[in-house]
Parts: C-alpha cells; sequence; structure tokens
C-alpha cells in the first residue's frame, strides 16, 4: 500500500479528521509525487476497503469504520459540495433497513458510497409494500439493503417476489449481521451479491456497473 | 467411573467452579419459542407472566437442559424507559425509534423506577413463579443490558458512537443514570429469584470498539457495575468478539463469558481457561438449517474444544436462539449434548495442538 493510502488510513483510524483532510488537500493538490500518483477516489476507497477487511480480521472495529465513514464523507461534502446532489448520471440506486430501526450499516455504507462519488437516495426503514412503491416509483435499478436480524434478511425473499410480480428486477445487494453468520443466505433470499464488510458495496457496484451498459433494458 | 446424575444446578455450579460434573451443561437460551409451545403469537406470549413461565417450564421439559430463561426481549428495558417497541409474528420484539432525539437531553434524563414499572414487574413475577416452581435444582437466568450498552437502543448506535467520541461529558452522565438503573435492575430480578444475571455488552466487543477506547468506558462501566450486582454474572457480547479481552475480562468480577461462532472456542478456552466459564458457541443463525447430523456434529465439535476440565456450558453464541430454528433441531441438539456431553469426555479435540 503506498504511504499516503496508509496515512488516511491512519489518520481515519485515529479519529484525527484535520491530518485526514491535510492528506485529502495533498493529494487535491499533487503537492508530492506519492500524493500526486493517486486520486482521491482511490485514496478512500483503498483506505476504507482495507478498514473493512481489518473489521473481518477484527484487527479494525465497528466504531473506526463508522466513524472512519463518517469523516470521509464529512470532509468530501466539505470540499466537493456538488458530489451529493444526484447527477443524472450513473445508476439510480437507493438504500434502505428493511423492517428494523437498526441503522448503523446503512449509515456505514451511505457514507462509504458518497464518499466515493455516488448519489443515492435513502429510504430509511421500511417494509416490502413500501419498497416496492419506491422502487417503481424512483427506477431503482441498484437497490441496497441494510439488516441485522434474521427475519428481516428472510424478509428479502418476499420483497424479491414482489419486486418481480411488478414486472420490476433491480440488483438487490445486501449486507449486514445475519449474512456474516451464513455465508450463503443472500443466495437463499434472491440477492445479487453481498459484501463482507461495508467498503465492498463499492467494489459491488461498479462491478455491477460495469456488466451493465444498457440500464434501461435491465429494469 | 461415570458420576452420578446431578441436577441442573449442581451441574452448572460444577462447571462454573472449573470442574467437570456428570455431563456438559446445556442451556438452550429460548425465549419465543415459548410460545409456540402455548399456541399462541409471541406479543400474547409475553403480555403476561404466567404465559412465560408456562413456556419456559415445557421447554425445560422437552429439551433436558439445564436453564430457565427469564428473559423477555432486549427493548424490555426501554419499554420500561417509555420507548416503543415492535412486535412481530417472527421475530424478537424489536426497539421503535430512538427516545433520546439529542444529545442534550441526557443532561436531564431519569432512570425509570422498577417498582413502578409494569414490564419490569412482570419479568419479576415470572422471575418469582419460576423460583417457586423449580427451587434450588433449575438456575433461572436474568437478563439486564449493560449501561454502557443500552443508549444503541436509546438514541441509535450512529448518534451513540458520535457521543462517545465526541461529547465525553454527556456520555459520562448517560453512564451515571444507566449504571444506577442497572444496578437497581438486575438486583431486583435477583431478589425474585432468578439465580445469575447475564449482562449483555455488545457494544464492549473487541469487533465494535477499538481496546484503548473499551478500556476508558465499557471496561470500568462493567467494574463499577458488575461488582454491585448481588449474585453470579456472565457477560455476553451477543455473537461478537472478545477473545482479544481475555487479558481484562476476569477482573469485571464476571464469573462466564458468552462467546462467538467466529472466534475458535479451544483458543477461548485457552485465554479464559480457569478464570471465566465459557458460555457457547453453536451458530443460532446456521442453526435453522441444521439437520439432525449437522446438529450432532456441532454440538460434538463445541464440546471436544470446550468441554475438558468443566469451566463450559453448550448453548448459542448470541444469548437468543432465533425463532426459525424448528423443534427438531433443539431436540437432536439436546440429544447430542446428554450423550457426547457425558464425563469423561469420550470425545476430544483433534485440531488440539
Amino acid at each position: 500500500m503506498s504511504s499516503v493510502v496508509n496515512r488516511f488510513k491512519n489518520a481515519l483510524l485515529s479519529l484525527d479528521n484535520i491530518k485526514a483532510r491535510e492528506i485529502i488537500l495533498e493529494v487535491i493538490n499533487q503537492a508530492t509525487p506519492e500524493a500526486a500518483s493517486v486520486t482521491i477516489e482511490e485514496l478512500i476507497y483503498r483506505s476504507m476497503s482495507d478498514i473493512g477487511e481489518g473489521w473481518e480480521n477484527d484487527a479494525v472495529t465497528l466504531a473506526q469504520v463508522y466513524m472512519s465513514g463518517r469523516i470521509c464523507e464529512t470532509l468530501m461534502l466539505d470540499l466537493f459540495p456538488e458530489i451529493g446532489a444526484e447527477s443524472g448520471k450513473g445508476p439510480k440506486m437507493a438504500i434502505t433497513v428493511l423492517d428494523d430501526f437498526h441503522l448503523l450499516g446503512k449509515r456505514i455504507v451511505k457514507s462509504i458510497l458518497i464518499s466515493n462519488g455516488f448519489h443515492l437516495l435513502d429510504y430509511g426503514t421500511t417494509n416490502v409494500e413500501q419498497l416496492v412503491e419506491r422502487v417503481k416509483k424512483d427506477g431503482i435499478q441498484i437497490l441496497l439493503i441494510s439488516v441485522l436480524m434474521l427475519p428481516s434478511a428472510l424478509r428479502i425473499k418476499e420483497l424479491r417476489k414482489a419486486l418481480t410480480a411488478a414486472g420490476l428486477r433491480p440488483y438487490i445487494v445486501v449486507g449486514g449481521a445475519p449474512f456474516r453468520f451464513d455465508r450463503n443466505l443472500y443466495l437463499e433470499v434472491g440477492a445479487d451479491a453481498t459484501g463482507a464488510h461495508a467498503a465492498d458495496a463499492v467494489g459491488i457496484v461498479k462491478g455491477i456497473i460495469s456488466t451493465e451498459t444498457q440500464w434501461h433494458s435491465h429494469n | 467411573m461415570a458420576q452420578p446424575q446431578l441436577t441442573s444446578m449442581q451441574r452448572v455450579l460444577t462447571t462454573l467452579s472449573h470442574k467437570e460434573p456428570d455431563r456438559v451443561p446445556l442451556f438452550l437460551l429460548l425465549t419465543m419459542h415459548g410460545a409456540k409451545e402455548l399456541g399462541i403469537s409471541i406479543k400474547e406470549y409475553f403480555s403476561k407472566a404466567e404465559y412465560v413461565v408456562e413456556g419456559q417450564l415445557r421447554m425445560l421439559k422437552k429439551y433436558r437442559h439445564d436453564c430457565l430463561y427469564n428473559f423477555y426481549y432486549a427493548p424490555l428495558e426501554v419499554e420500561a424507559w417509555g420507548a416503543d417497541v415492535i412486535f412481530r409474528e417472527d421475530c424478537p420484539p424489536n426497539s421503535g425509534a430512538p427516545f433520546i432525539r439529542k444529545a442534550d437531553q441526557i443532561k436531564s434524563l431519569r432512570p425509570p423506577s422498577v417498582k413502578g414499572s409494569r414490564v419490569l414487574q412482570k419479568t419479576l413475577e415470572s422471575g418469582r413463579s419460576l423460583k417457586a416452581a423449580v427451587g434450588d435444582t433449575v438456575p433461572i437466568i436474568g437478563v439486564v443490558m449493560s449501561p454502557f450498552s443500552l443508549p444503541v437502543m436509546q438514541m441509535g448506535f450512529d448518534k451513540y458512537l458520535e457521543l462517545i467520541f465526541e461529547e465525553p461529558a454527556l456520555f459520562e452522565r448517560l453512564m451515571e443514570v444507566n449504571e444506577a438503573f442497572c444496578i437497581e435492575w438486575a438486583n431486583a430480578q435477583l431478589a425474585s429469584g432468578v439465580t445469575a444475571i447475564v449482562y449483555f455488552d455488545p457494544v464492549s466487543s473487541s469487533s465494535i470498539i477499538p481496546r484503548e477506547t473499551f478500556m476508558r468506558t465499557g471496561f470500568n462501566v462493567a467494574r463499577r457495575v458488575i461488582p454491585r450486582i448481588k449474585g453470579p454474572v456472565a457477560m455476553h457480547f451477543a455473537s461478537e468478539r472478545c477473545l482479544p479481552m481475555a487479558d481484562v475480562l476476569p477482573d469485571t468480577g464476571a464469573l462466564a463469558v458468552g462467546v462467538s461462532s467466529m472466534e475458535c472456542l479451544a483458543a477461548l478456552k485457552k485465554a479464559y481457561g480457569g478464570k471465566m466459564a465459557l458460555v457457547g458457541n453453536l451458530n443460532g443463525i446456521e442453526m435453522r438449517t441444521w439437520n439432525a447430523a449437522a446438529a450432532t456434529n456441532a454440538v460434538r465439535d463445541a464440546i471436544a474444544k470446550g468441554g475438558a476440565g468443566g469451566g463450559f456450558i453448550l448453548s448459542d453464541n448470541h444469548g437468543e436462539i432465533p425463532w426459525q430454528v424448528p423443534e427438531q433441531t433443539l431436540l437432536a441438539i439436546s440429544e447430542a449434548a446428554h450423550t457426547l456431553g457425558r464425563y469423561p469426555l469420550a470425545i476430544a479435540d483433534n485440531n488440539a495442538a
């Protein structure tokens, strides 16, 4: 890992937002050859991926993952206010928590995606019926669902069925504790992908985008 | 030579003293399954103490395990603080929207009165009835949310993490209020007849907060609270990891620790052996898909890694078995625990060093 990414990651893990901001400015200003060797997007994605992998290996904690994502989101929205706005480009994405008030996972994934320049709608907590309506109304192509409870995870199967019945076939990307304890659960509930940690959402979304050139034919 | 059969209480006390009883004790930490026994909804089941008592006693008989679990649902305590609880037909009752919406509210926060809370009194009533039913033959397990983890339901996880790292004075004030409540609630349960308290503290897990933060927050809270609980206490991290905390957790005064399926039981046994008994670590999420053979294999593996020398209670890794786990799986787990868990153990961990 390049030392600028390493320094940024360490600033995030130490919750040092001042140092993190300094490093982002180094990259923006290409202050050193090393800082010029990465884009801001790479800086954040690589740092957050490494932090996410660290969480999987118990080297990094959930609190650090959340606070790191929050620092990235705050800095990026401060330095580039336009990234929070809908650009009209890219897939239509939404994120939600299904049947639950445990919102932390959604908040982390949202922060990481925004920090990587994606726009997404935040549906908060929804149920299956509300979600089908909103996916239809907003033309959602990638739906990210965070759950904590097993029954909420199992309800995604009902959601997929209801979406299909409504003639909708968005990509469903899922995450949360039940999917960590049962690695095949995402297939059982009809999701297209799951991540081991929040930063995986960026790679998954990029992967979907790379395979989909004609979004209108998918939905 | 095989030992004479002990009561569940004797079995558990023996293993908690790090000696081998007649067999590995089994705690099936069942809550909602009592509603299935009575043929009523989860919401109705938890509406009356008598239903919980009947459900627990029927499950004790059916599954031949070693405890009664006087735990209703995780948001019971925040319900006493005035929060909403959301009931669904197939999952544990869930906490509604957080009732601390702004951190400033913490300044004037007051804990609820245990005596004045209908839901807490209902739990004490079932504790008394269970004690009357089994006396000292079966341990009755009560539950508290740790003062350090309760704020996840009080104010939401994201806002709580921000409070821990950015508002130390308000954090300390919240701990002060929650600690007073936790101690009163735990001791009221013990006075009702409950034998031991499970102190659920997932936020303290090494998966959730950095060690240095834990040492100045959750650890200090546990060290202040647990010694003031007038009975045995087990710390539980609700499926999250605790292996890296083995060097300090015994200093809290807790006698046992609930361990995760994400960590190797043999490594946990080595780290905690002789200092804290282990409770775990069957994977509750996978359990719903197990057939009898899978259940037997999981039990065999856990006993082989954790059973030697006592200091081990076979249980699930979360502290609550999902509603989706069928009766036949629970019966298979129980049967395997009774046959494979008999001391001296006939099975050993093949992977042990």
